[in-house]
């Protein structure tokens, strides 16, 4: 009896500590607001964190138009190829990350907010979320 | 009863003793033990605070079976909505500029709520004035173009028919955006299916990554004109072949 006993208490033991582990040493579950987009085409390998762009900020001071038909940026996270370079010449977000419309790029740490290692995506997506592959239609 | 349920233990025990070791390398072994001494009216009399554990020891071993079986519980609900930067899990806490970045929940307060996405309704958000967000990056006086037409597209399947409303997306997009490279501007020339929503494709790449997500709870938000009172769904082939009985 006591051999069991003893055994389920290090299952419990065992048990105990997985669950510390997931909640404290893992990476905690991720709650980002929706249409957070991490861009790392480049941050990591040059040694800075990577980008998070927050849509829920911006959208409520510019219609989506602004950045998606006038500055040129596609509808694909990680799809404009950012660098800091044509952020200095004034394109992307360097269209008002200038000092004049919104701050300027001396603030690295404010875009380059990211926990280093995340990849390119985008937080809450459909994609992200689906558990299976998508149906595929029957053709005809 | 003491010395019944003293040996109903003992019986417990015994059986766990031999068969623990064995089901740790895999056996299943579902022996109750002394449940084949115990008589028939041994319901009534089972007194479960005495034996706290022995049954603690049996749901255990039970539970061994396949913990596959366990899953029987709702998703969790999600208590962490809005969170702050420094808590959302993509932001690096050992940042400093993380911390000076924008609550969500600071800037949502007042704003329209819903039930998915940021968890804000962005378009009554702007229909109600609560939100001007510029049309144009300098000159905060330019007013969007807004037309304002519906267009009705049926649907093969019973769920009710789409209406796609041009105001709420002229009031954010140009025409650019979506024409003709997303969608061509011709009755008909547009073929949409959920499959390709999901995926990133047509309505998709808006919607469910930035406007509002495809969840069981805004599928009305596009489908949302009823089918009409006398529509049966079409039989499919095989049901034509080979009908009901």
């Amino acid at each position: 009896m006591s051999r069991v006993t003893k055994h389920s208490k290090w299952r419990y033991v065992l048990l105990g500590a997985m669950t510390w582990l997931a909640a404290f040493a893992l990476p905690q579950t991720v709650h980002a607001e929706y249409a957070d987009v991490v861009i790392n085409n480049y941050a990591d390998a040059a040694g800075i964190r990577p980008v998070v762009f927050p849509h829920w900020f911006h959208r409520i001071r510019f219609r989506c138009k602004v950045c998606h038909a006038d500055l040129g940026f596609q509808f694909k996270a990680g799809g404009n190829k950012i660098t800091m370079a044509k952020i200095i010449d004034g394109k992307f977000c360097g269209a008002c990350h200038n000092g004049e419309i919104a701050w300027s790029v001396e603030n690295c740490a404010m875009c380059h907010s990211g926990i280093p290692g995340t990849p390119t995506h985008f937080h809450g997506s459909t994609v992200q979320r689906l558990i299976a592959p998508a149906y595929k239609p029957v053709e005809k | 009863m003491k010395l019944r349920s003293k040996s109903v233990f003992l019986g417990f025990a015994l059986t766990l003793a031999i068969s623990g070791p064995a089901c740790s390398q895999g056996f299943v072994e579902i022996h109750a033990g002394g449940v084949e001494d115990m008589p028939l009216d041994y319901a009534p009399e089972y007194n479960p605070v005495n034996e706290v554990a022995a049954p603690v020891e049996e749901v255990i071993r039970l539970a061994q079976v396949s913990g596959a079986n366990d899953f029987n519980r709702n998703l969790k609900k999600d208590k962490m909505r809005n969170p702050p930067p420094p808590e959302d899990g993509i932001h690096d806490t050992e940042n400093e500029g993380t911390f000076v970045l924008m609550p969500p929940l600071e800037a949502y307060e007042g704003l329209p709520p819903s039930d998915f996405g940021n968890y804000v309704d962005w378009v009554k958000a702007i229909d109600e004035k609560k939100i001007a967000p510029r049309w144009d990056r300098i000159d905060s006086s330019e007013e969007p173009f807004v037309m304002d037409m519906d267009i009705h597209r049926p649907v093969k399947a019973s769920v009710p028919d789409v209406v796609f409303p041009h105001r709420q997306h002229t009031e954010w997009l140009s025409c650019s955006n979506c024409h003709p490279a997303i969608f061509i501007p011709q009755k008909g020339a547009n073929q949409i299916n959920m499959s390709a929503i999901l995926l990133g494709q047509k309505c998709g790449v808006c919607h469910g990554k930035v406007s509002f997500p495809i969840t069981t709870k805004s599928c009305k938000k596009c489908h949302s004109k009823p089918k009409p009172a006398d529509w049966q769904p079409p039989l499919s082939e095989a049901t034509l072949k080979n009908p009901w009985r």
